[in-house]
């Protein structure tokens, strides 16, 4: 029951951001989030951003599985 | 399966191009009207040669007839009028016929505005032209407000089918390649984004086109072509599983290879809808001889309606009737014909 | 975000896979990891993630679909009030075909009810402002996700003083059904835990899952690499024999959760006792207004007398749901039970369990497996 797409702020005003979903844009409210900036991404569900995704955890966590491949590709040979 | 009971009421996706509309043609009409060309349910009625001579010599008719009752009656890249020559044209030449003619009728709710109505019958002369067919025949009925949504068209059309063409899933067979002439979903795309149950600004337009010229380009080659159907009400989905029924094999895709614009893929996930289930109304699937589909691949995009086409699947032994996808990120999965109405979910 | 593709990445997916397979076949024994959320079950079923795992590896779909949250009663409620002259239905997609006890909202709308389909509270608010003259009712159903959403919108309806707009609260709570699965005793091994609901309310409130009963649990993303990621950790947790609450999803969830949605959640809501179908009475896992917002509870506002909402007989979705009972060991399954014709909610939803079994496992030539 939680279907959540990430999406790109491109204009705020007021509690409003408006958002590229990549192809479509869409204006979301930003009550349960409180403030966005330009730039930012966010987590939309039901016309509302509920998070503010972190590039960097993003990355990290794709760079822990590149180093677990590196370590476990050692263990392997 | 049967799924008309007696207490039961048309639903909504009884006009779904699914599933419900399936068993409703086959448990209730069928039943009632069957004759050797109608039980064949191919898009146009394939009628056998005219007795004697007349314009139309060598070749059979085909007719066909389809009701247009799409809401909003005004979105991105189209209109009912462009959708109603459109959809007709495209049912005819998915039986491998050269449309000529059409009749149309209009049923109004009193009250609809005259310049909207301008509006449509301009859109329908267009794409007539586009198509090089003729409205020969049509009609207007006009009901008291409130007993119709604004407006609906029901078409007819005839297009007659040259000597040597046969198309039908029969003719399908393991090794056949799977051809779409372009992205899929852009049509459904487009009108639910003008509908107002989700506020959006989305850069998809309906996909709608006369697909005559594209058809005749690629059946100019002998008998490489076996199968074609404009997927329309329940997309790719629906009339793959169509085919891979009426021929009693499997069809294997390649999500990869299925071409799909940003904005559909989105949108679709932000609603939880399947873009393999999304309508077109400018796009044929070709079901193809092996060998012959690099070549009908290339005259597609010769045309410039089909400059984005794609080699998507093909067709494997008979283990047995379905369609399966060999996901882009590897895994595979059963492709389901369509209930019969895509609504926007949040799970 | 460049990184965002990378987790749709078909080798990382492979080499994944590749790692499930080795770290399964270690244990040596088959394992059933639960996906909770109905989100979760539907992107496993769309990336075809099933066909990429050894066959030791069970998911089982578990009560977090929108099926098994709304029993046949609320079904039936919302039924009665669409016939009432003068009501608008507005509702997520999801409800739209869920069966109630004798009819559903879709079959309704085709006898005339008002139902129309919206994609957010702001849609089912809209509506309330463009008709003054009827009575609008959202169905609110969803998990910790959405009701902080309809949250919102109820505070909007009253700072604006909407008179027409109401909500039947159809809530349900994550934590609370999780352990009532556990409390009954399941074969579960660890748990995906949904993501979004884990947006909001952080990774907290699943502590009790390894501590008390001491199974793996992840919180995990939807896209094929977060799904796998997170099959691939609880299995490594199996095999190191350490059980904990690990964030897999951690470019979106915080063990802190979102404090300003919770917030406005719980100046709406109250946990209540709730109703789920296929796992009985469940105490604290749903949602009703509190008091000073109950005005627009639309349970008050129309007084309904229900006739007796059963559950099927013979339905033995609860043990499915524990991971106790496969699908083909319960009477209905195949027969009276099919997806043209579904009793309980393993079968109602389009990729729940036993849907799932129907069209992948029983067909004459199952896909194989990797």
């Amino acid at each position: 029951m939680c279907l959540a797409v990430p999406a790109k702020v491109i204009e705020v005003s007021g509690t409003k951001a408006k958002v590229d979903l990549g192809g479509a844009t869409h204006e979301a409210d930003l009550t349960l989030l409180g403030q966005a900036e330009i730039g930012e991404y966010l987590l939309l569900h039901a016309g509302f951003a509920i998070a503010r995704l972190d590039a960097q955890e993003a990355e990290k966590t794709l760079e822990i599985f590149r180093e677990m491949e590196g370590e476990v590709s050692k263990r392997l040979q | 399966m049967s799924i008309v009971h007696k207490d039961e009421r048309i639903l909504l996706a009884h006009g779904g191009g699914g599933s419900l509309m399936r068993g409703l043609i086959e448990d209730l009409i069928l039943k009632r009207l069957n004759n050797p060309v109608l039980a064949r349910l191919e898009d146009s009625a394939v009628l056998p040669p005219l007795p004697g001579g007349g314009e139309v010599t060598s070749g059979r008719l085909a007719f066909t007839t389809d009701s247009y009752v799409v809401k909003p009656l005004f979105f991105k890249g189209g209109d009912i009028g462009k959708l109603a020559v459109c959809g007709t044209v495209n049912d005819l030449a998915a039986s491998g016929a050269r449309p000529l003619w059409l009749t149309l009728s209009f049923i109004i709710e009193e009250g609809f505005p005259i310049d909207q109505l301008e509006r449509i019958v301009d859109a329908v002369s267009e794409a007539s032209g586009q198509a090089e067919v003729k409205v020969v025949a049509g009609d207007i009925k006009v009901v008291e407000r409130g007993a119709a949504d604004g407006l609906y068209i029901n078409t007819s059309g005839i297009g007659v089918v040259a000597e040597g063409v046969n198309l039908s899933p029969s003719l399908i067979k393991e090794g056949d390649k799977v051809l779409v002439s372009g992205p899929i979903g852009e049509h459904g795309m487009a009108v639910i984004a003008a509908r107002d149950q989700v506020e959006l600004d989305i850069d998809v337009e309906s996909d709608v086109a006369p697909l005559g010229g594209l058809v005749r380009d690629i059946l100019d080659n002998g008998q490489a072509v076996h199968f074609l159907r404009d997927p329309t009400r329940g997309g790719l989905a629906a009339v793959l599983n169509e085919a891979a029924s009426a021929a009693g094999l499997t069809i294997r895709l390649f999500e990869d290879k299925i071409p799909l614009k940003s904005g559909v893929k989105a949108i679709s996930e932000m609603l939880g809808l399947d873009p393999l289930s999304l309508a077109c109304e400018g796009r044929m699937v070709a079901i193809v001889e092996g060998k012959g589909a690099g070549k009908i691949l290339k005259q597609m995009r010769q045309s410039p309606l089909g400059k984005e086409a794609s080699i998507i699947g093909e067709v494997l032994s008979p283990l047995v009737a379905r369609v399966i996808l060999e996901t882009k990120v590897g895994g595979r999965r059963t492709v389901d014909m369509p209930y019969g109405e895509e609504l926007p979910r949040i799970c | 975000m460049k990184s965002l593709s990378g987790y749709s990445d078909a080798s990382l997916c492979k080499k994944l896979a590749g790692y499930i397979k080795r770290l399964a076949k270690d244990l040596g024994r088959p394992v059933s990891f639960m996906e909770v959320c109905g989100t979760h079950t539907m992107a496993i079923f769309r990336f075809g993630l099933r066909q990429m795992l050894p066959s030791e590896v069970h998911l089982i779909s578990g009560p977090g679909c929108p099926v098994c949250v709304t029993p046949p009663s609320y079904i039936d409620l919302a039924i009665e009030i669409s016939k009432i002259d003068g009501v608008i239905i507005a509702t997520f997609g999801d409800m739209v075909r869920v069966p109630g006890t004798h009819s559903s909202l879709e079959k309704e709308k085709a006898r005339g009810a008002d139902v129309r389909v919206v994609y957010s509270p702001l849609g089912a608010l809209e509506i309330a402002r463009k008709n003054p003259e009827k009575r609008v009712v959202f169905l609110a159903v969803g998990f910790e996700t959405t009701a902080p959403t309809v949250a919102a919108g109820v505070l909007r309806a009253r700072q604006e003083g909407l008179k027409n707009f109401h909500i039947l609260s159809g809530h349900r709570l994550i934590p609370p059904a999780i352990r009532a699965l556990l409390a009954a005793g399941s074969n579960v091994d660890g748990f995906l835990l949904p993501g979004h609901v884990s947006v909001i309310i952080g990774s907290g409130p699943y502590e009790f899952i390894p501590k008390e009963f001491g199974v793996p649990a992840v919180v995990t993303g939807f896209e094929p690499v977060d799904i796998l990621l997170a099959l691939r950790m609880l299995l490594s947790q199996m095999s190191e024999d350490r059980q904990e609450v690990e964030i897999e999803y951690n470019r979106a969830a915080r063990p802190e959760g979102n404090e300003k949605a919770l917030e406005m959640l719980y100046k709406v809501f109250e946990a209540d006792e709730g109703q789920w179908r296929g796992l009985g009475r469940i105490p604290e896992s749903a949602l009703s207004l509190k008091h000073d917002f109950r005005f627009l509870a639309a349970e008050g506002v129309f007084d309904i007398a229900l006739g007796p909402s059963r559950e099927p007989s013979g339905c033995r979705c609860g043990e499915v749901l524990r991971g106790v009972l496969e699908p083909e060991e319960c009477g209905l399954f195949g027969t009276s039970c099919t997806p043209q014709h579904a009793i309980g909610p393993c079968m109602v939803s389009s990729e729940g369990t036993c849907a799932a079994h129907y069209k992948y496992e029983r067909s004459p030539a199952p896909l194989e497996r990797a």
